[in-house]
């Protein structure tokens, strides 16, 4: 078993309102492994990028950690604050946003951004920062790096740049990386290249990765392992096959059904009913019971119990398939 | 990029060239030149003369060419209040005028950018809401206002600085400058605030809303993430990126400061090209008139086109036939 890079036990973000207090984020808890990948889905609005940006410490105001510990390795990082937080980005947790285009200081060449960060985290000299730019951009498959590292990132397409903003989330060799729908904004033919690129750094270098995917296809292609996320709780947790074939929970069989998978064939697409309710406006008890077609009086009542079996969990009264009641 | 400068060049000669016809009709259309010229003893054969060497009598087209020919030259003719050459009375009141623009200028920019960086910087704290309150009145109180209020305060009253003139100066070479002397340092400072307080206001108000623009931009969370200190995201990330729109708005400033000096150097008697216009309308000295506009037209032009040629050299996204290789 290869040891634990990310623990996130019972994380709980909060908006302080006028209208009172929202929690996007409310006790989520998993684990990353060194060179896995953890994919994370849910509708929009879910908490995905919520759960990302308290990870590295970077939530705008309001939004604040308000309960729960995350570990980095054997740091707890939750309550850092400032400089030490800061040292932190981009040298053990780097960070790879959705779109490209926008993500590069377009007044900067590439190798200025990427010797910049090495030399703000590594004890290099310009010239070793600059060989190992060239070598990082080598790495993510940039043609000509030595020669292409003096341009400006409007000289690249969308593709290229994405493999950019990847060499700079690696340039210090940080041992998680918090990729948040880094293939949205892409190709359809740039979005296989730029995964299968995450799959083979994360599994050549050991590295962590927290891959939030609206898209089932690169979850099933990438991801050891999914968690699944409805109105800012863990609906469900586990290695993808089974989550993908045979989901405990309810929420997640009928997103797995509402998404059309290239091995499910030409089956009709069933919706779930309803939308994601707001969230200044969840339901009490399990927050899905609204939309759900087994749900009990009890779901209506108080939070649902969370549920194991050997390598899954999910947060469900009535899951589909046996698991063990662990506390409710 | 050369076709780029070519037609800008261009452009600008258009404008000089209208300029110069009004300048021209002014000569030919205010009061009679003749008139003007000649005084009260005067014969029929006189004025034939006159008309005869000043060319009057030949079509306008013509005229206007001979014009544009000696203005090109800087000749401008007699000032028919002084009897001497206009282009000798400009250039020996031009060092005043541009002494004072460029102090102002010079303290309108710098002040201006600092402290439109801090109070983007610090958005929420109580020295940049009390310096954008501030800010305010200084946009809206006109300039002779502010330039008599300090007279009252720091001359009257205080009696620390003087009110009116330039103080001893030193002759360079035709040259006079009041930098080299500490009284000709002391009758700077209150006309360069005056001269300046407007634009600096504006330039700060600008670089703020700029900045805070740029601050929320994806780029910015990326260097964020990235590790980088606060002092590089805001300056070297985001400064940049501020800078590039507020360049041309702010030489246009630096331009009309030249323009504006004309009310500042009124209120302080400081005897720089402005005073000189204005004692020209009040004794409807032609050429002198003439000639300050064309000047004043040939500083816009010339700014304009100079700033530019500046946002080509700072966004490399304009310098189009640099993209080398690769890349779309
Ligand atoms: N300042 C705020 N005030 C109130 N609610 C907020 C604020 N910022 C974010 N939210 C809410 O927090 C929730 C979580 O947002 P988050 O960005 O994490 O969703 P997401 O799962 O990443 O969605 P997407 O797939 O669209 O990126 C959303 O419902 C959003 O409306
Ligand atoms: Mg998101």
């Amino acid at each position: 078993m290869a040891k634990t890079v990310l623990s996130v036990r019972d994380l709980v973000v909060e908006i302080p309102t006028r209208w009172g207090v929202l929690r996007p984020v409310d006790r989520v808890s998993y684990d990353i492994a060194a060179g896995e990948i953890l994919g994370v889905v849910g509708e929009s609005g879910a908490g995905k990028s919520m759960t990302g940006n308290a990870v590295i410490g970077l939530l705008d105001r309001p939004a604040q950690i308000a309960g729960g510990e995350i570990w980095l390795g054997d740091t707890r990082i939750d309550s850092l604050r400032g400089e030490p937080m800061r040292k932190l980005r981009g040298r053990r947790i780097g960070m790879i946003f959705q779109d490209p285009l926008t993500s590069l200081n377009p007044l900067l060449t590439i190798g200025d951004q990427l010797t910049e960060t090495i030399l703000e985290h590594l004890p290099v000299t310009t010239a070793e920062a600059r060989a190992r730019a060239i070598a990082g951009l080598e790495e993510v498959g940039i043609p000509a790096a030595r020669d292409r590292i003096d341009s400006y990132p409007h000289e690249f397409s969308g593709g290229m740049r994405q493999r950019v903003v990847i060499a700079l989330a690696l340039c210090a060799e940080p041992e998680l990386i918090i990729a948040d729908e880094p293939t949205t904004a892409l190709d359809v033919s740039v979005q296989a290249q730029i995964i299968s690129l995450l799959k083979r750094l994360c599994r050549e270098r050991g590295v962590a990765v927290m891959l939030v995917t609206h898209d089932m296809g690169v979850i099933a292609e990438a991801a050891d392992r999914v968690a699944v996320m409805y109105a800012g709780r863990l609906a469900e947790l586990g290695p993808v096959r089974e989550v993908l074939t045979r989901a405990a929970h309810p929420y997640t069989a009928g997103l797995m059904a509402s998404t059309p998978l290239a091995s499910q064939g030409r089956e009709r697409l069933r919706q779930i009913p309803g939308s994601m309710p707001r969230l200044g406006q969840l339901p009490e008890g399990c927050a899905f019971h609204p939309r759900c077609e087994i749900a009990q009086d009890r779901c209506r009542l108080g939070p649902s119990p969370h549920i194991e079996d050997g390598s899954g969990r999910a947060s469900c009264w009535y899951p589909l398939h046996n698991m063990e009641k662990e506390d409710a | 990029m050369l076709a780029y400068v070519i037609r800008r060049v261009f452009q600008s000669a258009i404008v000089l060239l209208i300029v110069g016809l009004v300048a021209f009709a002014m000569f030919r259309f205010v009061g009679d030149p003749v008139d003007n010229m000649l005084g009260q003893e005067r014969t029929q054969a006189d004025i034939e003369r006159l008309r005869d060497r000043l060319g009057l009598d030949l079509p306008f087209p013509v005229q206007y060419w001979r014009f544009l020919q000696e203005a090109a030259q800087g000749n401008f003719g007699l000032s028919y209040r002084q009897g001497r050459p206009v282009s000798d009375i400009l250039i020996e009141r031009a060092p005043a005028t541009l002494e004072l623009a460029a102090v102002s200028g010079v303290l309108a920019l710098f002040v201006g950018i600092g402290l439109g960086v801090f109070t983007a910087i610090r958005r929420r704290g109580t020295a940049a809401n009390l310096i954008m309150t501030v800010s305010l009145i200084g946009v809206s109180l006109p300039t002779f206002l502010i330039g008599i209020l300090l007279i009252y305060l720091f001359s009257v009253e205080l009696g620390w600085l003087p009110s009116f003139g330039r103080g001893e100066v030193v002759d360079l070479g035709g040259w006079t400058t009041g930098f080299l002397t500490i009284s000709g340092l002391k009758a700077l400072i209150l006309p360069s605030i005056t001269l300046g307080l407007y634009q600096m206001t504006l330039i700060m108000r600008l670089v703020r809303t700029e900045m805070l623009e740029v601050l929320r931009q994806d780029y910015i969370r990326f260097a964020r993430a990235r590790g980088l200190r606060e002092r590089s995201v805001n300056f070297r990330h985001a400064l940049k990126n501020t800078l590039v729109p507020v360049i041309t708005i702010t030489g246009l400033q630096l331009g009309s400061i030249i323009a504006f000096a004309i009310i500042t150097e009124t209120v302080f008697q400081w005897p720089g090209v402005g005073l000189l216009f204005i004692n020209a309308i009040q004794f409807v000295d032609i050429p002198v008139m003439a000639a300050y506009l064309m000047l004043i037209s040939v500083m816009f032009v010339g700014i304009n086109l100079i700033v530019d040629l500046l946002y080509f050299a700072i966004d490399p996204r304009l310098r189009v036939d640099r993209t080398g290789g690769g890349g779309k």
